[in-house]
Formats: C-alpha cells, structure tokens, sequence
C-alpha cells in the first residue's frame, strides 16, 4: 500500500500549482480553472485519510466539496460572462473599477 | 465484437433505408462480378474510400485538438459496452468465467461517466474546426446530450430502486426471477394475470423504458434528435470539416453508441441474457414442468438471447431513423426538459411509493 | 518498489504535468482540456484510493459536466483574441508558491499515521456505505447542500440573464 505521505505530498504540490495559476493568469477562466484544481487537492488529501483511517466521513466530505465546487463554478461562470458583457475583457486587470 | 458490429449496422443502415424508401441502395462496388447484396460496398469499398481520402485540417484551425476529437467521440462508445454482459457465468472444469468484461460494483454509474464523456468529441471537435456552422451544430450537439444524460439516469432511477443495485450483471441475474415471486402479499390478485411474466425491468417499469429509450437516442444524436448533424440544414454540422479516417471514427463512434445503446436497454430492461424461464440448469416453466438442459447449451442460449436482443434495438432504431421527421432544436430542449424529466421524477416518485408500501 | 506505489508514481508524474499545463498554455481551450485530463487522473487516483464512488462521481459531475460548462463558457466568450500575456508579477507570485509547496512538504511528509492502517473490509468505498453513511449521520449537510445547489441554479439563471433592452451584442 502506498504510503499516507505520498498522497499528501502530491496534494501539496497540485495545491501550490493551483495558486501558482490563480497568481499570475490574467485570464478570469483559468483562474476559476486554477481554483478547481486547488479544491481537486484538497479533494485528494481527504480521500487518502479517508482510506488510511478507514473512516467514511472522507470521502463523504469529497461528495459534498464536490457539490460546491458545482455551484461555485456555475456562479463563478455565470459573473464572467456578465462581466464580460459590461467590460468586454476578461483581464482582472482591468476590473479595478475601485480605483480610479 | 462492438466494432464489428458497427459495421454490420453500417451495412444494414443502407440497404435498410433503401428497402424502406423504396430504392434498390449501394450496389456499384463488386469484386469479380460479386456485389454480394452491396455488403462489399459498404464493407470494404466504404472504409478504404474513408482511409485513402486526403486527410486535411483547417488552416485556422487547431490542429492538435482536431486530431484528437475523434478519438474522444470513439473511445467512450467502445468502452461502455466493458460492463454490459452478455451472459451468466461459463463454468469450465472448475473455473468460474463471469460473461462480463468488467465487473464493476458500480456498473452503471459507469455508463453515464463515459456518456458524460462523449460530449467532449462533439464539443471539441466544433471548436477545432474553426468554422461557425460547424460551433453551432457542436454547441447544439452538446446542449442536447447534456440535457439527455440528465432524462437518462433519473429514468434509470427507476430501475435501480426496483432491482436495488447497481451492477448490470446483478441486474441482468435477477430478471430472471418471475413476477410471482416478487409480488408482495397485498397484491396478489394481480397473481394470475402477470404473476408468470418474467420479472424483466420492461414489465415492472414500462414508462421508464420508453424514457430511457427515447433519451438514450437523443445521446446518440440520430433522427429525430438529428439537429446537431442536420444533413440537410447544417451540412453535417460539426463534423463538415473531418474528412478521410477521422469522419470515419466519428461514423463508426455514432454506431457503436447505437450498439451501446441497444446493449443498455436489452440489460436494463429486457433481461439482457435471459431466456424466459431458463434457470442454470434448464428450462423451468411456470405450469411445473422441467427440462434439463447441459451447462454449454445454457450459455450459448443466453448468449444467443443477448445477441438478438441487441440486434432488435439496433434494427428498431434503424427503422426509427428512416421513419420519423427530424425534431427541430427548440422542440429537442423542450421535450428533454419540460416533459422527460417531470415525467421521469414522477416515475421516481411513484415507484418509490410501491415500494415502500409493498413492504 | 511493488507494482501499487510505480502506478501511483506514473499517475503523480502524469497529474503534476496536466497541472502545469493548466497553468502554463497559452490557449484557454488547451487549458481546459489539460484539467479535463487532470481531473480524469484524480478520478484514477481515488479509484486506487477505495473510494470507486466518489471517483466515478469525480467523473460524472466534475469531468463530465462542470468541464463542459467552462468549454461552453470559454466558446461563447471567444476569448482567444483577448488572451494576455501572463507576465503580471509572475516572479514575484512563483517565488511565493515554491515557498508554499516548501512549507507544506516537509510538514506533510513528517506525518506519521499513529497506528497502522485499518484494513478496510470489502465495502469500503461502495455505494452502500456511502449511502448510508450520506442519510445517516450526514443527511442535514446532504439537505443543505440540495438547497445550496438550487439556489446556484437560481443565482446562475439570473446572472447570465440578458436583460431586455440592453446594447450589447454578446
């Protein structure tokens, strides 16, 4: 059987690739698209405590992290697309309207 | 034994549809003078026509996605069919041989995760041909098979509850059980008029069949949910601009999901392998009387039974293709959304209430 | 080295990879496909994890459905045009994340389980148990979490709506 530290040590690095993107995109979409990944592992992380403590509360945090992640993402993509109606970009840039 | 089929249907699409519209069909390519009912036509003839045509990819277009989209639009349709099975158990000397290619606790979860798939050759296969026609019949495409999916498994819900599992091959195993034995005590009036029906999903779920059917051509993208394709609107919507082997994977993908699709409904619904009233060891007929039959008689039998089944749904839809006008887009989405999934949360509904009062 | 950890390497190497590619393409469509990708190995993973539900699940919803919205979304808008060069702070944001992934890893690798694993029966990760276990102790997170996805659906709906009279052609 693999080790726990395997597992968590991948998550980790998926996680600092995750805000590597969420970071330095200046694309809206892939930084929801980094986000997701971020959530995938986290999404990892409980799956193999799941596992190695044999408790099923893991993999039940998994499904409902799942249904989040669904909903965030749909209203994540349903502001872009109103944004994009009003500023015709997708650059976060150019959303500083706070500051003129 | 899917891709050969594939293209067995290919061969019974043409001659099919020009014996129903009254034409004598594919008839030109003949091999000595042989022209074998137009089977060397569209068997050989047709795909090296397909693999010898130059095979271009638009010049705005991007070119790794474009190769790659009809492989995705093939890979799920063939992998589907890894958890249908075709038989019981085979029992050679003293090895058990579970006539299912994977058996998976999780069967049909399984089937809607590769259905769930499939959109993406549609989706990406529109957006790498660079082309406007070609994004709107793959925007459309992918609409419909997402809304389908949705109708597909609350249908599908049905039948789960009733067999109160999720392998298909358990599924497959306990059609094989008469409606006597699973009525409950209340019921048994009913006992005399369909106590000795086998207990196939067609029997205890009529209206789920009908909506999993209807979805599962919809998923399929044939007539009448043609609309993405639109032979005569859309000029082959998102695959106009594939030529050469990649519109033949795309082809040959299209009737392996009709092969998948005939698999599915036959498992679910019709009993998949059942012989009506063949147990592991013979016939057993309801009025007593008891034929034993070997063990490789049985399973060729059930073999013999899925086979055909399979090839009923597969000539069904043929036949449904050349018979019914196409649906335009507007009624498509309507019908998925405002009438099979009401319908299908209805059925639902109602056999959870049989259920549980039958208890 | 026995065959389970080579497999979970080759899936690791191969997950980091799409994730840097999620990262890193240039073309957003490229991007979305590399988390499709990413996703599916996740999918992969959790099946080796004992957990075949939720990892078909993983499939069904996360590569299945929520991929093809981004595809639908990232079509509609056509932003390939609008794509900018990704150069903003991108030192100072690497510098930051390597720092993160630095911190995390050591601290995670000391982890030590404090008993040996339990042996998990047969039906560990099936349906059933998940089943029970989502309308046992978890069915008041498992109700909110229905209400909260009517309301995204809701949200969604009225977000993206067009109103009536507005001079935009999008």
């Amino acid at each position: 059987m693999v080790p726990l530290n395997f597992y968590l040590i991948l998550s980790a690095i998926i996680f600092a690739i995750g805000v590597v993107g969420v970071l330095i995109r200046r694309n809206l979409i892939v930084v929801l698209m980094s986000i997701e990944l971020m959530l995938n592992a986290v999404n990892l992380t409980f799956i193999a405590f799941a596992r190695h403590l044999g408790s099923m509360a893991g993999q039940v945090a998994v499904f409902f992290v799942m249904a989040v992640a669904a909903a965030e993402a749909v209203i994540g993509l349903a502001i872009i697309i109103s944004v994009f109606r009003q500023t015709r970009t997708l650059d976060p840039q150019n959303m500083q309207l706070l500051k003129w | 034994m899917v891709l050969n089929l594939a293209g067995v249907l290919g061969w019974v699409e043409r001659k099919g549809s020009a014996l129903i519209q009254d034409r004598i069909g594919a008839n030109r390519a003949s091999v000595f003078g042989f022209a074998g009912m137009g089977l060397v036509n569209t068997l050989i003839a047709d795909p090296l026509k397909f693999l010898t045509k130059e095979d271009f990819i638009p010049a705005a277009g991007d070119k790794l996605l474009h190769t790659l989209a009809p492989c995705m639009a093939l890979f799920p349709a063939l992998v589907t069919f890894a958890v249908i099975p075709f038989g019981d158990v085979l029992i050679l000397g003293d090895r058990v041989i579970n006539l299912q290619v994977a058996n998976l606790n999780i069967g049909i979860l399984y089937v809607f995760a590769m259905g769930s798939l499939g959109v993406y050759g549609i989706v990406i296969g529109a957006w790498a041909s660079n082309n406007k026609f070609s994004l709107l019949g793959g925007v459309r495409g992918s609409a419909q098979m997402i809304s389908y999916e949705v109708a597909m498994g609350l249908s599908v819900m049905g039948v789960l509850m009733v067999y109160a599992t999720l392998d298909l091959q358990e599924i497959a195993r306990d059609q094989g059980m008469l409606i006597r034995e699973l009525l409950p005590a209340r019921l048994d009036f009913l006992q005399p008029v369909i106590g000795w029906l086998p207990a196939w999903g067609v029997f205890l779920q009529p209206l789920a069949f009908l909506l999993f059917f209807t979805a599962a051509v919809a998923e399929t993208k044939r007539i009448p949910f043609d609309l993405p394709e639109g032979e005569s609107e859309l000029v082959a919507g998102y695959h106009v601009e594939y030529s050469g082997g990649k519109f033949l994977m795309f082809f040959a993908g299209e009737f392996a999901e009709v092969v998948t699709a005939a698999g599915l409904v036959t498992t679910l619904f019709f009993g998949g392998w059942q012989v009506p009233y063949l147990m592991r060891d013979g016939f057993h007929f309801p009025w007593g009387s008891i034929w034993l039959l070997p063990h490789l008689a049985v399973v060729v039998l059930q073999v013999a039974a899925f086979t055909m089944k399979v090839l009923f749904f597969c000539w069904l839809q043929i036949l449904l293709r050349w018979s019914v006008p196409r649906f335009r887009y507007d009624q498509v989405m309507r019908l998925g959304w405002k009438m099979m999934l009401p319908l299908a949360l209805l059925n639902v509904a109602v056999t959870a209430v049989i259920i549980v009062a039958a208890q | 080295m026995n065959a389970a950890t080579i497999i979970f390497l080759i899936l690791a190497t191969l997950l980091v990879i799409s994730s840097l590619m999620v990262v890193f393409l240039r073309r957003v469509v490229h991007c979305a496909m590399a988390l499709v990708v990413a996703l599916l190995l996740i999918a992969i993973l959790f099946i080796t994890l004992q957990a075949p539900m939720v990892g078909i699940l993983q499939v069904m919803v996360y590569a299945g459905a929520i991929m093809v919205l981004f595809l639908f979304v990232i079509m509609f808008l056509n932003p390939t045009a609008l794509e900018q060069p990704s150069t903003a702070r991108w030192g100072l944001a690497v510098i930051l994340s390597v720092l993160l992934g630095a911190f995390l890893v050591p601290l995670l690798s000391q982890y030590e389980p404090g008993e040996n694993p339990v042996s998990s029966t047969e039906l560990f990760g099936s349906p059933d148990v998940l089943a029970k276990s989502l309308f046992g102790e978890f069915v008041l997170p498992f109700e909110i979490a229905s209400v909260l996805l009517l309301v995204a659906i809701i949200g969604a709906v009225v977000l993206a709506k067009r109103e009536h009279g507005s001079d935009g052609a999008a």
